[in-house]
């Protein structure tokens, strides 16, 4: 009987593996997925050490805690019982220090905790650009559950605050404003480029989406940014000062000009580092066994058109997912596939799948055909290359799109006509929904046989 | 730093109403205090006006007040303060709102005469001012059934349109509360009652309550009625018949259990509507769902064990009282239930996990046991107890307390759907439909999910959604009725519920989402 067991488990696992100690350094998407695959593919012993939270919780759904939609609770995806029943410690801890030499991580208590392999999922912080005020009291960004915290205090409700100024029009300024919305506080909104996210949209839907903010009461200002904040005699933010030269009286300063990896703790660590921590294919960081992924991680290489660091959800989770089966003895390429991603301005949903640039970023080998319904505030852009017709990647706002379908379009090279054509097969809106293919079609075909 | 707390809930959100919904809350209290009044004893010199004054000022006010809420603003989810304010969020109003309903039920079902019921007499109170309606429609003074069913209705109705307006983004939405609020209208309130004054010597029937929710359709005095009224009766009586054994499992097989539980019956249609603001209580923790999966299979069960001791007590010993006897009918429901088992044991075994199949085999032992040893005794009972001890005790606390004191009274405790998560019979028998045999499923879309939970706030069953939507896998349980919620809350657009082939429905392997050859190979796999 034993040594059946000894036979059937030296099949199973792999002693090395087995016996190993890895430490993960953050409880978010990345470092848990991690932790999760690692569970299931080896008995290896897990910590997973944070100092944001003690569980992990779901960073996307913060607004919704501001807003009412949710309880904290309702963020955390695995219910408290979940992490010891699979033998993933958690330690409520702020790493201070890695020592890869030692395979030591310096923790804030003072202790010392020992690895085998280390994986830095420590993801991202807030920008911020040096602007004149930016460390006053109410100024802050909106990233983690301590910016939540801050947020409750600095902005419970309008006679708390009477106006929040938001500086940075991309996706998280437009939740915090959305947010700010929820409790009736007015908000004005500092956009840097003269059309919301005009750096990744094309101007038809950067247009729409400001249609829409300015419906939803927002102060939207484009083309314009902060020069410095204005403290009062406590030392508060008070009110912003623009380069149009207009001084903004508020409660609440919002930063939301992008995020960058959170990678302070490393410096003087001997893991090499740029914007984010460098990483190879694997995962790897130039220091063997210490592996770095998520928001964090930098790629030596980037992956295609992709960034090289990428502050998206699901490359976190795919990483995670990656480097445990590296970690369980399978190494295994980040391989992220066709981009894609997803977002919510307000009342209305944005899909993207493939490469679609913005007017400004797009070149002679894009083409770009747009559709707005005459009606209601939905539209989508499709590219392709002029000479081929080859279809490179879809925008769609206010409808929703079947991720395997567009997946495999990209990945079989169809062109913008058949997609165009067999737009239909692609749409995941629920039942009952208007079907918007046949006016889609029709401006397409309108467009195609008019001459240039 | 205490994670556990809702932080929000110190932060001082705005809760106020505006103007125009205070204005409505007042006129919606100023007319139900007209109903308390009657309640009371107070008698209205025109009882149809101030019925009318009541009933219209309580539509009205609940359409005005959802006007105020979601008029003027583009169409969206329109959550926001839900866990913020008292009602929806286990606050004192809710605790106030979950007493005075629990209290409602108890008078209705036990203490009818606190409303005004008179026997052999004119009724007196809330009842009598129920009357001119209940004359005009089908001739008869009212009962306390006929109060709470106008009630009921109007309820469906008016917070049937409040629904309306919430989501009137979603046509999915849209076209499923339209259908609730006719079938309730029509089927359950109108139907019955010209079907009474047409015909007195029908049972009143309410043709989409299908046995075993209408757990009295087959008891005797019901059968001999419908076999008195000719073949209009005996036509009604076979439907009652077809309708748990053909027309349920086809519609499911096709579209689910939604057809039923949130597009059709009444129970459904009151927790869409009116149990709407209350949704997001529902229990999510595995717990809940073991407790669950074995209370509701008990009741329905107990159903068929009480059913079947029923219909056997009146039954003659051969086929001269009627046409099935005794023996014939008793070891047609154990073939009927050995079949059904014997089907899912060959065909759907891996699809179990243990405990249901331990609880399948040994719920089915102990119904052919009990019908072997009242063979093999001269036991007078089918299943032990006097089968009338049985029908009590099943329409006491399955029939009144679980689905109307806590079904109905705990919504703002324990939300909307208690009843037909945890008590409902014929939830249950449509679920293992739906879990055994449908075509319908909610897909996940690829690699789109980000874990957010507001497929799983929302969820009026208690399905962690987000546990299947996040590893990628399509949602094929039991208990959803297929309301769409989900999907209306996500923001991604994740989630989509949909009719198609079984194969390749039940998804359970995680996959590398995206990741080129993974996702490729998934694909390949499901078509």
């Amino acid at each position: 009987m034993l040594s059946l067991y000894l036979v059937c488990d030296s099949i199973r696992n792999n002693p090395i593996i087995e016996s190993m100690h890895v430490a993960i350094i953050g409880n978010g998407i990345s470092g848990i997925t991690a932790a999760r695959h690692l569970r299931k593919l080896s008995d290896c012993s897990i910590t997973v050490i944070s100092s944001e939270t003690e569980y992990f919780f779901s960073r996307t759904a913060l607004m919704y805690i501001y807003m009412g939609h949710m309880a904290f609770e309702h963020t955390k995806p695995y219910e408290d019982h979940f992490w010891e029943k699979n033998r993933i410690g958690l330690l409520k801890a702020h790493v201070e220090q890695v020592i890869p030499e030692a395979k030591t991580l310096l923790l804030d208590s003072g202790e010392r905790l020992q690895y085998d392999a280390l994986i830095i999922a420590t993801g991202s912080r807030p920008n911020r650009f040096g602007w004149p005020g930016q460390d006053l009291d109410g100024v802050q960004g909106l990233y983690s559950y301590q910016d939540l915290q801050a947020l409750e205090r600095n902005a419970p409700n309008r006679h708390t605050c009477r106006r929040a100024v938001i500086v940075g029009g991309g996706l998280i300024g437009i939740e915090l404003a959305e947010m700010l919305r929820s409790r009736d506080i007015p908000v004005t909104f500092l956009v840097r480029e003269p059309s919301f996210w005009d750096g990744v949209l094309p101007s038809g839907e950067s247009e729409m989406i400001n249609e829409h903010i300015r419906e939803h009461h927002i102060d939207l200002r484009l083309a314009t940014n902060l020069k410095e904040i204005l403290p009062d005699a406590r030392g508060r933010a008070r009110a912003v000062v623009t380069d149009q030269g207009e001084t903004l009286e508020c409660d609440l300063v919002g930063l939301t000009a992008g995020v960058s990896p959170n990678i302070g703790f490393l410096r003087d660590s001997g893991i090499e580092v740029d914007k984010g921590v460098l990483v190879d294919r694997f995962l790897q960081t130039n220091m063997p066994g210490v592996y770095a992924i998520g928001d964090c991680a930098q790629q030596r290489t980037p992956v295609g058109k992709r960034r090289a660091v990428e502050a998206v959800w699901y490359t976190g989770r795919m990483m995670g997912e990656t480097v445990a089966q590296t970690l369980s003895g399978n190494p295994m390429e980040y391989r992220p596939g066709h981009w894609y991603n997803s977002a919510k301005f307000l009342d209305i949903e944005y899909q993207t799948y493939g490469w679609v640039n913005s007017n400004r970023s797009r070149g002679e080998e894009e083409a770009h055909f747009h559709w707005r319904h005459p009606g209601e505030k939905i539209c989508l852009t499709i590219a392709y290359q002029p000479k081929t017709r080859i279809f490179l990647g879809i925008n769609t706002f206010g409808i929703r799109m079947r991720h395997e379908v567009m997946d495999h379009w990209l990945t079989t090279g169809q062109t913008v006509d058949q997609v165009v054509s067999s737009l239909r097969q692609a749409n995941f809106d629920p039942e009952g929904f208007a079907r918007y293919e046949p006016l889609v079609r029709h401006a397409f075909n309108l467009e195609k046989n008019t001459p240039q | 730093m205490n994670t556990l707390t809702s932080m929000s809930l110190a932060g001082g959100p705005p809760k106020a109403m505006n103007t125009n919904q205070k204005m409505a809350v007042f006129l919606g209290m100023a007319s139900l205090f007209i109903l308390v009044l009657a309640t009371f004893g107070i008698d209205f010199p025109n009882p149809a006006a101030w019925l009318t004054a009541a009933l219209g000022g309580m539509a009205l006010a609940v359409v005005w007040f959802s006007r105020a809420a979601y008029g003027g603003q583009p169409g969206g989810v329109k959550n926001n303060g839900v866990w913020f304010k008292s009602v929806s969020g286990r606050g004192i109003w809710a605790w106030g709102l979950g007493i005075l309903l629990t209290g409602f039920y108890i008078v209705l079902y036990f203490y009818p005469q606190y409303l005004g019921l008179v026997r052999d007499g004119d009724n007196r109170g809330l009842i009598a001012l129920f009357d001119p309606l209940s004359r005009a429609m089908s001739g008869n003074p009212a009962s306390q059934w006929f109060v709470y069913g106008t009630l009921y209705t109007l309820a469906i109705v008016a917070f049937g349109i409040k629904f309306l307006w919430k989501y009137r983004h979603n046509r999915y939405q849209v076209i499923r509360t339209l259908s609730v609020m006719f079938f309730q209208t029509a089927f359950a309130f109108i139907i019955p009652e010209i079907m009474a004054r047409l015909n007195g010597d029908l049972p009143y029937y309410d043709l989409k309550n299908i046995w075993p929710l209408n757990y009295y359709n087959f008891e005797k005095y019901r059968v001999n009625a419908f076999l008195d009224a000719g073949n209009i009766g005996l036509a009604m009586l076979i439907f009652g018949v077809v309708s748990i054994l053909v027309i349920t499992p086809v519609l499911t097989y096709f579209f689910g259990k939604r057809w039923y539980c949130s597009w059709v019956c009444g129970c459904g249609g009151l927790a869409e509507t009116a149990g709407d603001p209350f949704r997001h209580l529902s229990d999510k923790s595995t717990f809940a769902w073991r407790v669950e999966r074995w209370v509701v299979h008990s009741v329905l069960v107990f159903v068929v064990l009480m059913t079947t001791a029923v219909i056997y007590s009146y039954l003659g010993p051969d086929n001269s009282k009627y046409w099935l006897s005794r023996p014939q009918f008793l070891l047609g429901v154990a073939a009927l239930l050995t079949a059904i088992f014997a089907w899912v044991m060959v065909y759907r075994r891996e699809q179990l996990r243990k405990d249901a199949r331990l609880g399948a085999s040994a719920y089915l032992l102990v119904i052919l046991g009990l019908v072997a040893f009242h063979y093999l005794s001269d036991s007078r009972h089918v299943f032990l107890f006097p089968s009338e001890d049985l029908r009590k005790t099943y329409s006491f606390l399955i029939g009144s307390i679980f689905s109307g004191v806590i079904g109905t009274g705990f919504y703002p405790i324990l939300g909307n759907r208690v009843w037909c998560r945890f008590g409902c019979p014929m939830a249950a028998i449509l679920g293992l439909q739906q879990r055994l045999f449908s075509r319908f499923r909610i897909t996940t879309n690829g690699g789109q999910c980000i874990s957010c939970g507001n497929c799983s706030t929302y969820c009026e069953m208690g399905i962690d959604v987000r546990a299947y939507a996040q590893k990628g896998a399509n949602i094929v349980r039991a208990s959803c009725v297929g309301c769409g919620i989900c999907s209306a809350v996500c923001p991604r657009g994740v989630l989509k519920l949909e009719n198609g082939p079984l194969k390749g429905r039940i998804n359970p392997k995680e996959v590398l989402l995206g990741n080129d050859v993974d996702l490729m190979k998934l694909v390949n796999e499901n078509t």
